[in-house]
């Protein structure tokens, strides 16, 4: 049979972020996918280096909307480990709320997007709809919905009082109502089940050779987190299960991250229940002595690790991160191989990517004048009105 | 004598590591120099003898004079083993990691277009993360590079 190719992106109505798939067709039969990154690259890399450590870590929480914590405190861990500041517990337990707070938040996220993307938008709207219960405490916490800016170097800025902490252990028994109809949807609802069993499948072996991370790798029966295995913030001193399941495909993927909301309630629990006492910051001196350090942190789509390096100057010679996605991106592609073309949605979605996160790093404007400047939001549409009128599209 | 340091004596038995070119900073993290003559076979001894079999990413520096190239690696006991080596910026060659380590295409597509590294055996593909418009000899992360160096180029 002929081969078709398609290009899929990088602008799709199908796809929420950019990126640009080539999806080579033997009928509906998906026989190759070659895949173009960077299309949300700003050169976020480069900029730290530009700027100071207390810049950066605004910088680097907007890397992601949806998992900002999990690229702030990766970083500032590095940096903390360079300058030899011990963080109060108070604030590793504050940072470990947030953090799981962040994960149920992004799962729930998932479960909606994957329930959308195979025609059960009743899913969708549930999950979404509960979700709204932790972007609310998320809010009432740090002041923000998204980019809760609540790590300092040396600790956190905000402390939390005891009427948050009641808000939030009321908000968990709510949803771990709420996700026990969920883990029953997963584990009953019979279309849901056909739907995604054996679709998107990457087996143990592939993980191992791809080096998947998250709970990609953990669907495919891989026993990897780090906040298991290379503890940080207070992940030490609580209990929690890793979820592994062995069914290495999209419905495996689905009881990983239903599970791992069950997970995190309790982790939430232990942390507001033996919160510690004390200062919630110490100071920090703005300039970092020269030293290097490699963090970790298991955000929910994976092992995040940011790698930071410093020359005794106030702003960092080095700053380099990885984010999950761009380590799922080839066991992505291995998962499409053999599946028919109406599979590719779901199984994209199952990896839970973040674009965002991985085309982290340059853009620069181009300039007419010669010199720099800052393109406010005027200019800037002039200038997309210009570039557009000159390819001859009017509108 | 702890985990880190087991594989600290290991490679000097193994690979006559001068002193303090292996650092064990904390609990679960070793940096280790390398010489370029010498990185395959120290990667192939911490896979085969010590299990590092998970590559987190690769970083790339700019040293000055030199590049430097940084394979963290990792394993199940949660032990993050950070392998630098370096090569001269006027030929900055080295070889790709992908026979060992498939998902490492990404990370030295990276090290081309931002670093201007030459990864020798990578195969053909599609640029990462640059837009394919953008002008040679370019490389964004190299020190001498500001965001005003287009400019000049009166792109």
């Amino acid at each position: 049979m002929e081969k078709i190719v398609i290009p899929i992106g990088p602008q799709h109505p199908a796809l929420k972020e950019p990126e640009s798939f080539r999806v080579i067709l033997e009928g509906e039969k998906i026989v190759g996918v070659s895949l173009r990154l960077g299309y949300n690259h700003r050169g976020i890399e480069k900029a730290c280096e530009e700027r100071t450590y207390v810049q950066d870590l605004y910088l680097i929480e907007r890397v992601c909307g949806i998992c900002s914590h999990s690229h702030s405190t990766c970083f500032i861990q590095a940096v903390e480990e360079i300058a030899g500041i011990e963080v109060p517990k108070r604030a590793l337990y504050l940072r470990t709320l947030v953090g799981e707070l962040e994960r149920i938040h992004s799962h729930l996220l998932w479960l909606g997007v994957a329930g959308h993307e195979i025609g059960f938008d009743t899913l969708f709207m549930y999950s979404w709809r509960d979700r709204e219960i932790i972007m609310d405490i998320l809010a009432d916490l740090t002041g923000n919905r998204v980019n809760y800016g609540i790590n300092a170097y040396g600790g956190v800025k905000r402390d939390v009082s005891k009427e948050h902490l009641q808000k939030i252990l009321k908000a968990m028994d709510t949803l771990e109502e709420r996700t026990k109809y969920y883990v029953k949807v997963a584990t009953e609802e019979i279309t849901l089940i056909k739907r995604l069993s054996g679709v998107g499948r990457l087996t143990k072996a592939d993980v191992e050779a791809l080096d998947a991370v998250g709970p990609v790798a953990r669907a495919s029966g891989v026993d990897r987190d780090v906040r298991r295995d290379d503890p940080y913030a207070a992940y030490g001193e609580v209990e929690f299960k890793v979820i592994t399941v062995d069914n290495e495909d999209v419905y495996g993927r689905t009881l990983v991250r239903v599970g791992e909301l069950m997970e995190s309630y309790s982790i939430i629990r232990q942390v507001i229940n033996n919160l510690p006492d004390g200062p919630i910051n110490v100071r920090v001196p703005r300039k970092i002595p020269a030293g290097e350090a490699f963090s970790r942190y298991e955000a929910p789509r994976g092992e995040d690790v940011h790698y930071v390096k410093a020359n005794g100057s106030d702003k960092p010679e080095r700053v380099k991160l990885r984010a999950p996605t761009l380590a799922n991106i080839k066991p992505m592609l291995k998962m499409l191989e053999n599946y028919n073309l109406a599979d590719l949605p779901i199984i994209i979605a199952a990896i839970d990517p973040c674009f965002s996160c991985t085309d982290r790093t340059i853009s620069i404007k181009k300039l007419d004048t010669g010199s720099s400047e800052i393109m406010d939001w005027k200019s800037l549409r002039q200038y997309s009105i210009d570039w557009y009128r000159r390819k001859g599209i009017k509108f | 004598m702890n985990k880190e340091e087991e594989i600290q004596q290991e490679l000097i038995n193994n690979f006559n590591f001068p002193e303090g070119s292996i650092r064990i900073p904390k609990e679960r993290r070793i940096f280790v120099d390398v010489s370029m003559d010498k990185f395959e076979d120290v990667l192939k001894f911490l896979m085969d003898k010590t299990h590092f079999d998970t590559l987190c990413t690769i970083t790339g520096l700019d040293d000055g004079t030199e590049l430097g190239v940084i394979y963290h690696l990792t394993r199940q006991d949660g032990i993050v083993i950070n392998v630098k080596t370096s090569v001269s910026k006027d030929n900055p060659v080295i070889k790709t990691i992908m026979g060992y380590f498939p998902s490492a295409e990404f990370y030295e597509r990276e090290l081309v277009d931002l670093l201007g590294a030459k990864v020798e055996g990578l195969p053909e593909g599609s640029r990462y993360p640059l837009p394919d418009g953008w002008p040679d000899g370019q490389y964004p992360l190299r020190k001498d590079w500001m965001s005003s160096s287009l400019v000049k180029e009166g792109q």
